[in-house]
């Protein structure tokens, strides 16, 4: 198997578990205490730098990268567990990684600092990153890195890559209910958002992590400021839906009573 | 900002309803759904003209479908070439209807296939793209867009005065356009596609075996299966065997589409005891899907918000779980059966294949 080299774009998110509120900002809508949020890198991001490690392992001599756009102390916080999981080199980006950033304006961003990468060769090139994030949610940004990076073999909700051996891929996109388009593409460059992949969580390996970290500190150090700011919408409400429904709790009804409820329930048009 | 002159601008808009048609040539339901939104989109900009853009293998069946629309050109990309999903054929064929149109809004179905394509059709335009939108209509004079951010935990009204403003809508948002078919002249547009363009090969779409389907996202009811299936049960062992039966038969009498949460699904690579038939493809919440449905029944779902999430777009719900403080229940669903859900599935089970029976 030819060597790759795989470049995954991603950035960090609030956790989950967080409870989130939005604020009113004179650049926009924001998250409230949003420096102050525990952040993860990006799930299905994270998905695809597991999925490139997992590639770069089999075809030897690869090259991995991870692009990231966010404020630098988050990407510091949140690298000291990534960087443990798999190795890789990161291009640290300086700027705001909040959903109400502009895609086009992130695309932009990410693809000038892969074409920046030393040694970049089009016909090794894998472009990897989520297919939406957990934050913007939009699904638009690969797209928009591939267009300006001149690579129009993309491919979008990926679970699955396999390399053949006339060095084509073979892609399995998710499409809707349940099932998959299989696409062959007869190599790189290609742009793959992935969903969630077919593969586990790495366990934590200290010794990836320190070889990483010995790389991570000084990308972070030389990342590069962005600006954003150039986003024409104008957000008219952002706002957290009512929740609470007033749920009747129903604790002493036998088993036979609730079927009969349910199936009621259910088939009443 | 002088808004008066820029509504006098926004309203002269040409509205481009974006759609690719099925194998057979006809349009899917949820393209009718966004026809139908755009359709109310016009109506509200009254200086706005309507264009209809098809593309796939065949497009006359979806053209007649909805010939009586009112729109003042239908243009179509048609061929072998645009019969089956492509990045790069897609995107050329759009781009192609996009600058032939001179469309100034384009509202198109959030299928998986134009969200593949129609974002690198918005750059290659220098337009704007929204995706996952849930209503796009027009307030105070201006289109207005609603869609959601941070997974569904937050909604946002938004407008652009960008163009062209290219939005997908998703689907069970809008009712559908029920117009009549009719006859309508369309301009086919000539496209050859480069050698470039067709590096990728579509080969075929990968389903799972007819009895082993288990999303179905035109079901009535969604069934959410929670952790608890495979914990251990009153009498200390987990009972798998049992509860894969008892989840398959609900499915197959009920016709409802299967989620879960990501807690289970994850257990099958964390090596434990698990569902065989649910997939990443079931999960729901933050990282998985937010699908759309009128009922949802979940079960032995513990549960945080991010879980919760999956219940978004599900309008009438219910729960069954031994915990009644359980995160998916108080607040958040309509009525919560504090029971074992094995015994109460076995027996909704039992009554549903009677009530077939009759």
């Amino acid at each position: 198997m030819h060597p790759f080299q795989i470049v995954v774009c991603g950035s960090v998110v609030p956790d989950p578990l967080q409870t989130l509120e939005p604020i009113s900002t004179p650049a926009g809508p924001a998250l409230k205490n949003e420096l102050m949020l525990p952040a993860i890198l990006d799930p299905w991001a994270a998905h695809a730098l597991y999925e490139a490690a997992h590639l770069a392992k089999k075809a030897p001599g690869s090259k991995l990268y991870l692009v990231s756009l966010g404020p630098k102390a988050k990407l510091q916080q949140v690298m000291m567990t990534v960087a443990q999981k798999v190795p890789f080199e990161l291009v640290a980006l300086d700027g705001p990684a909040g959903g109400f950033t502009e895609s086009f304006e992130v695309a932009a961003a990410l693809a000038d600092a892969i074409a920046a990468l030393p040694g970049l060769e089009r016909s090794r090139l894998l472009v990897f990153g989520g297919w939406e994030s957990a934050s913007r949610g939009a699904g638009s940004t690969l797209q928009c890195i591939g267009e300006r990076l001149g690579i129009v073999d993309q491919f979008q909700g990926v679970d699955d890559l396999r390399i053949q051996e006339d060095g084509s891929l073979l892609v399995m996109e998710r499409i809707e209910g349940g099932r998959h388009q299989v696409s062959v593409c007869m190599g790189p460059p290609a742009v793959l958002g992935w969903a969630t992949g077919n593969l586990p969580e790495p366990p934590n390996n200290p010794q990836i992590g320190m070889a990483n970290m010995r790389l991570i500190m000084p990308a972070l150090q030389k990342a590069r400021a962005v600006k954003l700011g150039a986003n024409d919408a104008v957000f008219l409400q952002v706002s957290v839906p009512r929740q609470l429904r007033d749920t009747k709790i129903v604790k002493d009804l036998a088993s036979d009573e609730i079927a009969r409820e349910l199936a009621e329930w259910i088939t009443t048009a | 900002m002088d808004y008066d002159r820029l509504r006098e601008l926004l309203i002269m808009e040409t509205i481009l309803f974006l759609a690719h048609t099925e194998p057979d040539g006809t349009l899917a339901k949820q393209a009718f759904e966004v026809l139908g939104a755009t359709m109310s989109l016009k109506d509200s900009l009254p200086e706005s003209i309507l264009v209809v853009g098809l593309v796939g293998g065949e497009f006359r069946p979806a053209a007649e479908s909805i010939g009586s629309c009112g729109a003042a050109r239908v243009l179509a990309v048609a061929g072998p070439d645009f019969a089956q999903p492509r990045y790069a054929s897609d995107a050329a064929a759009v781009e192609a209807i996009c600058r032939a149109a001179n469309a100034s809004l384009v509202v198109a179905p959030s299928t998986s296939r134009w969200f593949r394509a129609v974002p690198g059709v918005a750059y290659r335009l220098n337009g704007r793209v929204d995706t996952h939108a849930t209503d796009f209509s027009v307030c105070d004079g201006f289109p207005t867009l609603t869609r959601w951010y941070y997974r569904q935990r937050m909604e946002a009204t938004l407008r652009r005065n960008h163009r062209p403003w290219i939005v997908l809508l998703e689907a069970g948002c809008n009712p559908a356009w029920q117009g009549t078919p009719g006859s309508c002249e369309v301009e086919v547009l000539s496209l050859d596609l480069p050698e470039s363009s067709k590096r990728t090969q579509f080969i075929e779409i990968h389903a799972p075996q007819a009895e082993e389907q288990t999303i179905r996202p035109d079901a009535e009811l969604l069934f959410v299966a929670g952790a608890g299936w495979t914990k251990k049960q009153a009498d200390g062992k987990v009972h798998i065997a049992e509860a894969e039966k008892l989840i398959l038969d609900f499915l197959k009498l009920s016709q409802a589409s299967l989620g879960s949460s990501k807690s289970l699904v994850d257990m099958s690579e964390e090596g434990q005891a698990v569902l065989p038939f649910l997939t990443h493809m079931n999960q729901i919440g933050q990282t998985g899907s937010t699908p759309r449905h009128r009922k949802g029944l979940s079960t032995c779902c513990h549960g945080e918000e991010p879980h919760v999430v999956g219940w978004r777009f599900i309008s009438e719900r219910r729960a069954v779980n031994l915990d009644p403080n359980c995160g998916w229940a108080r607040g958040k669903t309509d009525v919560l059966y504090v029971a074992d859900a094995f015994e109460v599935m076995a027996k909704l089970n039992a009554l549903l294949a009677a009530r077939k029976e009759q």
